[in-house]
């Protein structure tokens, strides 16, 4: 921890001194309140520039499902029910073996194993976006489409349900591109659970084992309890990642601009339809269209990313006791 | 008694099998991207790949030279802009911010920045400068990725300074160092391996990047070193030419997929090799 050192006192020594170090402090002072003002840039610079689309249709642009370059008539919500599924589908994924990898690394692992271990699941953070979309729509695709007509045989029976699961094995479409969004998303709340089990007190656990109690008794009315708050706000970061992520999907998601009911069809989301058509969309309401769905995004992810943050400060403070 | 005991054994095991099972199951992934990207990319790479620029649709040959050339001025532009104001910034949280509430707004809506969507901040770039300057640019393209790189810095940077005992700053204190100093001479230094890991790591998140440029950078078939006008660059080469249906294009995406990877990867392990055990979360 640095000590406080406030300018005025060190500067008692001499005049040019004070101006310097008031100069350095305002300096590094204004470029990091620069930093933190682009936030609202984004937000500004996008309202203006979406606001021809906003103004022509409203909130109707927030419920309608109409996406027509010809007759310039745009709406958002395929692409934010899109987003949405696509996100769902990634957690549905990514919780229950994010927690599974924190409790192997956190209470079963030996120490030695911990470390690589944890550094290969946050290499699946460093492989770009790029690569994963190439990835899934090469490799992956075609090896999920050899498995959708079982998929559509057993999930696709099951009465309620089976409409989800419901269509021609393609291979990409909504529920692949949720499965990749999953995996993509595991670095980021494996190691949140993984950093909050660790800090878990030791007397706490020792206290519960002493008890009789068994290693999963141990992680779930003991551990989880304790980190919850921790958990949510990782869960909520992977959410954060999982609804702007773009290349990926837009390999993946097929890019159809209609709801379906099957998460085997094609769809599209927020990012993947402004990165395939941006460069394409000619009239100034077409482009002002997409950069409203950008700001969409921007305000969506913002309030995730904004709960996520309040929920992991309980983190920081956990980590600031134990050091 | 004895079968709630065998249940409570039998539950324990089955969900530590389907732990170990779920550590499998992401370690997987990671292997079989590597793998492939390896085993499609490896043998696609040759020299004609670094003397050669990209090729016209349905052409043979070719090369990604103007694509890598092109990445790496871009890569140099977002370091040139994002290294020195994240480390400002950072120095100032560390510094002067640390126990102050201005601080934690400004740590809390950079840590926000940091995991906003990269494509959003793309938009923002072209609402900024491609849109009044009338036109898609290698400069707009750098400046996206140094937005991006910024807060990765910001936050390596505050956190590698507030690791830098206090002990240090009071002795130069003591001997009458006037603040500024003490931070450009004695803090940076201590904490300079750490800073350079930040932007290190910083480099790597933005080198595959595909999105921001997509609105900034755009992508240029030809030789260009112009900033002022779109440059080729790795990212959208791939995803432009993986998307193709030509063969020769799919081969050389993997080709430059696998560069990105092993690139990124050594990044990543230099950054880990000069840190050692003080990693901050990112």
């Amino acid at each position: 921890m640095p000590v406080k050192v406030t300018a005025q006192r060190s500067a008692a020594a001499g005049g040019s001194r004070l101006s310097l170090d008031v100069l350095f402090r305002k300096f590094t002072g204004a470029i990091a309140l620069l930093v933190t003002l682009s936030l609202a840039g984004i937000l500004i610079a996008l309202t203006r520039e979406s606001w021809p689309a906003l103004h022509r249709f409203g909130w109707h642009f927030l419920i309608s499902t109409a996406w027509d370059p010809v007759s310039d008539n745009y709406g958002a919500l395929v692409f934010i029910v899109g987003t949405v599924v696509s996100s769902v589908i990634a957690l549905l994924l990514a919780i229950p073996v994010s927690f599974g990898i924190a409790l192997f690394i956190s209470e079963m692992a030996p120490r030695w194993l911990r470390e690589p271990v944890s550094a290969a699941v946050e290499l699946l953070a460093a492989i770009p976006s790029i690569i994963y979309g190439m990835w899934g729509l090469l490799v992956f695709a075609p090896w999920f489409g050899n498995l959708e007509p079982w998929i559509n045989d057993h999930l696709g029976a099951i009465p309620w349900l089976g409409a989800l699961f419901q269509g021609p094995p393609m291979g990409i479409g909504m529920l692949a591109a949720g499965i990749v969004l999953g995996v993509m998303i595991i670095p980021f709340i494996a190691a949140i659970m993984r950093d909050v089990f660790l800090v878990t007190p030791q007397a706490l656990k020792e206290s519960a084992y002493a008890m009789g109690a068994t290693t999963w008794e141990v992680a779930r009315y003991v551990i989880l309890p304790y980190t919850r708050t921790a958990v949510t706000g990782g869960i909520f970061l992977g959410l954060g990642r999982a609804l702007g992520e773009t290349m990926a999907v837009t390999f993946i998601i097929g890019n159809a601009n209609n709801l379906s009911a099957s998460l085997l069809m094609p769809g599209s989301s927020i990012a993947s339809v402004i990165a395939n058509e941006f460069t394409e969309a000619t009239t100034h309401l077409y482009k002002s269209a997409l950069l409203a769905l950008g700001l969409i995004l921007f305000v969506i992810t913002f309030v995730v990313l904004v709960l996520a943050k309040l929920l992991l400060l309980r983190l920081d403070r956990m980590e600031g006791r134990r050091a | 008694m004895i079968s709630r005991y065998r249940r409570r054994r039998l539950l324990n095991a089955f969900n530590l099998t389907m732990a170990v099972l779920a550590t499998a199951f992401g370690l997987f992934w990671l292997v079989w991207i590597l793998w492939t990207t390896i085993r499609f990319g490896a043998g696609a790479v040759n020299t004609a790949l670094f003397t050669q620029d990209t090729p016209a649709p349905g052409a043979s040959g070719g090369g990604l030279r103007n694509a890598f050339v092109g990445s790496l001025i871009l890569l140099g532009m977002a370091v040139a802009i994002g290294a020195p104001v994240g480390v400002l910034a950072g120095t100032w949280l560390a510094e002067f911010a640390a126990r102050r509430r201005l601080g934690a707004v400004v740590r809390f809506l950079n840590d926000i920045l940091l995991s906003a969507p990269s494509i959003v901040i793309g938009l923002f770039a072209y609402a900024i400068i491609v849109d009044p300057s009338g036109r898609f640019s290698a400069y707009s393209g750098g400046v996206a990725l140094a937005l991006i790189l910024i807060p990765v810095v910001v936050r390596t940077t505050d956190e590698m300074l507030r690791l830098v005992p206090g002990s240090l700053r009071e002795a130069a204190i003591a001997l009458g160092t006037p603040y500024w100093k003490l931070v450009t001479r004695i803090t940076w230094k201590a904490a300079a391996s750490g800073i350079l890991t930040g932007i290190l790591l910083g480099i790597a998140r933005i080198s595959g990047e595909t999105a921001p440029l997509l609105f900034t950078a755009l992508n240029n078939q030809y030789w260009s070193t112009d900033l002022g006008h779109p440059i080729a660059n790795l990212p959208v080469v791939i995803f432009q030419f993986a998307m193709s249906p030509y063969t020769n294009w799919q081969s050389m995406a993997w080709a430059g997929a696998f560069i990105a990877v092993a690139f990124i990867l050594l990044l990543n392990l230099v950054a880990r090799m000069l840190l050692g055990r003080r990693r901050p979360r990112a």
